[in-house]
């Protein structure tokens, strides 16, 4: 029966259909099935195969976008009954992510934020024009494990280099862990800076985020 | 006749447009900058909080003081970028980060001597009417980039500079730098030499610095273009139609701005808009259907009455190669097509990241076949071909004709070296060397030959203490990379 029931949860993911999704999370607790099952053999194997049919260009961007928001809804549904019963869903690491400060650009940041969410990563993102103080505050707030500062412009990419700076003042390097992307930036910026990572596009992030913290 | 091509239909012309005023009104645009939202809730518009709803009327206010053309002078005072005189204009590419090594094929930052490079090549092919600020000059205090990058220019080039001001502090520095080289502001706003690009943010945002900057220019009476970027299915519409919709919206409401802070001031028409790649997120410059979105808004424009401007021209790739060499031939004829006033693009690679002095070399050469295209085909002899028969004779002497001498060079577009019409033989003689190998030769060549522009020692003298006076709490040393020895007594 559950079977049955995972094997739906999943096809909703993959089809990204919130309202199917969060039908099948009600129908879920209503039926005694513990809520942390329902994501780890329901909901996430349907992303994991959105996931990998992304990685060989079967899927598309917007594909994964719908797959995250069902997967979300499913979430929001079970989370009650989750806090209820004292359960945790296990991530892969802590994520704090940002655009610097004077830079309001957001999509590769965004895309980023999807992926690793969807990928099993708690995500907490801060937005854009954000001040090297609030990063600072929301590492340690939540933990992080990795801080990822994002830059569009040659203008503000020095930005990057304030976050590390101020993340070091604050004590909390090297533990947690900085990466740095944007049309500016590279692996020669990233090493100039004392950055722990780079990548050129979301993919690799998400690689990236994995290696730094063993996942 | 001149050839053109069509992408809307009139009424979808109209309906774009009334689509757009319908977004001015509802949601309406994000203006984050208090003295704008307070400029045109003064004239009619409603705020919440940082939300301005503008109504149609105010629209129409606006363009009723738009100028429907103007120019942009070389230094001499000759018009060069003719806007909204039908004819379609060339620049390079502007604001890349990166330069590519032409030896090593590596994209490295790029610096104040590559834009001096770049502005000397693009002045010294005629295929350009303007050069830009192509790239950002890693080795210059950030602070002063956006003008430092004016000064290179100026003093590498006669013609007209297409550019932009990273900050309100560097505007003004611009402005200075500009009206010293025009001989004072009044003959600066008679024969302006640069417009300035103006990026709003999509989706219908105008930033800070973006509703700042384009009415500061509007009152300094200096030309500004709009870059409206709209990134089909990600900052705007999925459809190439509602992406053309959001361009017409942020362009209008940055007119609005714009002609209620200075009535009467030029402003063009323009963009950089993208589709999105959904399998990497990517916003290819050299997309057929990026070009298409850049020819659509082109059409609104013209059917409002205003100047154009379009980002085409350039390419995704990272080298100069096949792929390189298709789409910015493709997007450009689209352009040259569509009748775009000013086409900024040329020299570009890596989804506008980097440029190269030999692709703007070669692109020339595709610049050059789209405008032979647009010229069409003429009909200079009073007979089509009757009379050219009976003067050639039975054995068809057309080569010895007094005609084809006089006639041959308007008919046809001569290429450079460029374009390889060689024998094999020949070609290998001379090398055997592909189109990206001959553009490296050939720009050594330009570098070489072209002189450097003559600019009054006082007035070079004036601009070289502006920068200095302006980069000094910067750090700007004594040094100026990019400008040429002896410029200004530097």
């Amino acid at each position: 029966m559950s079977e049955e029931l995972f094997a739906q949860m999943r096809q909703a993911v993959i089809d990204g259909d919130p309202a199917a999704a969060a039908a099948l999370a009600e129908q879920a607790l209503a039926s005694g099935v513990p809520p942390l099952d329902a994501i780890d053999n329901g909901f996430v194997p349907g992303l994991t195969y959105v996931g990998e049919q992304f990685g060989a260009g079967e899927l598309f961007l917007p594909d994964m976008m719908l797959a995250a928001r069902a997967m979300q809804k499913a979430v929001a549904v079970l989370e009650p009954e989750m806090q209820r019963q004292a359960t945790e869903r296990h991530v892969l690491g802590r994520v704090v992510l940002g655009t610097v400060k004077g830079d309001i650009h957001e999509i590769g940041k965004n895309l980023v934020g999807m992926m690793l969410a969807t990928s099993g990563f708690e995500v907490h993102d801060l937005g854009v024009d954000v001040a090297p103080e609030r990063f600072v505050e929301a590492a340690r707030e939540h933990s992080a494990d990795v801080v990822g500062v994002s830059a569009l412009l040659t203008t503000t990419m020095a930005g990057q280099r304030t976050v590390i700076e101020q993340l070091e003042a604050a004590g909390l390097r090297p533990k947690c862990r900085v990466i740095v992307g944007g049309a500016p930036a590279s692996s020669t910026w990233a090493t100039e800076i004392g950055a722990d990572g780079y990548s050129e596009d979301a993919i690799g992030a998400v690689a990236l985020v994995r290696q730094l913290v063993g996942a | 006749m001149r050839p053109r091509f069509e992408l809307l239909e009139p009424a979808l012309i109209d309906r774009v447009v009334d689509e757009a005023l319908a977004l001015l009104a509802t949601p309406g645009v994000k203006v984050e900058e208090p003295e704008a939202i307070r400029v045109l809730t003064g004239a009619g518009a409603t705020a919440d909080g940082s939300r301005v709803r503008i109504p149609e009327p105010m629209v129409h206010r606006a363009l009723d003081t738009v100028p429907r053309a103007f120019d942009l002078y070389t230094r001499s005072g000759r018009p060069s970028v003719r806007y909204g005189s039908g004819a379609v204009h060339f620049d390079p590419g502007s604001s890349g980060v990166a330069y590519l090594d032409p030896a090593t094929l590596e994209a490295r930052q790029s610096m104040a001597a590559d834009l001096a490079r770049i502005t000397r090549v693009a002045d010294a092919l005629p295929a350009y009417d303007a050069v830009s600020t192509a790239i950002v000059c890693h080795d210059v205090p950030t602070e002063i980039g956006d003008l430092y990058r004016l000064l290179v220019c100026l003093a590498n080039s006669d013609k007209p500079v297409v550019t932009g001001a990273f900050t309100p502090r560097g505007s003004g520095v611009m402005v200075d730098l500009l009206a010293l080289d025009a001989g004072g502001r009044q003959a600066l706003a008679d024969r302006p030499r640069a417009v300035f690009d103006v990026c709003p943010s999509p989706p219908l945002t105008w930033s800070e610095f973006a509703c700042r900057n384009i009415m500061d220019l509007g009152r300094a009476g200096v030309p500004a273009e709009m870059v409206s970027m709209p990134l089909a299915g990600v900052a705007a519409p999925v459809t190439l139609i509602g992406s053309i919709v959001q361009h017409a919206a942020e362009c209008l409401a940055g007119i609005v701005l714009h002609q209620l802070a200075a009535p009467g001031a030029p402003i063009v028409w323009g963009g950089a808009p993208a589709i999105v790649d959904m399998r990497t997120g990517a916003t290819p410059m050299g997309a057929i259907e990026t070009a298409m979105i850049d020819g659509a808004y082109t059409a609104v424009g013209h059917r409002l009455g205003l100047p154009t401007h379009a980002y085409m021209g350039a390419t995704d790739s990272k080298v100069v190669d096949a792929q390189a060499g298709l789409e910015t031939g493709m997007t450009a004829l689209v352009g040259a097509l569509a009748g775009v006033d000013l086409i900024s693009g040329p020299g570009m690679l890596d989804f506008l990241l980097a440029q190269s002095a030999e692709k703007l070399v070669v692109d020339a050469e595709a610049i050059g076949m789209a405008q032979r295209l647009l010229r069409g085909i003429g009909t200079p002899t009073e007979t089509l071909a009757t009379a050219s028969f009976e003067a050639a004779g039975p054995e068809g002497r057309f080569l010895e004709l007094p005609e084809t001498r006089r006639l041959f060079k308007s008919e046809q577009f001569l290429p450079s070296p460029i374009l390889d019409r060689q024998s094999r033989r020949a070609w290998l003689d001379a090398g055997g060397q592909d189109a990206f190998g001959r553009a490296r030769g050939r720009v050594e060549e330009l570098l070489a030959s072209r002189p450097l522009p003559s600019v009054d020692a006082e007035v070079a003298t004036g601009m070289v203490a502006r920068v200095r006076e302006a980069g000094a709490p910067f750090g700007l040393g004594k040094a100026l990379p990019g400008v040429p020895a002896g410029f200004g007594g530097s």
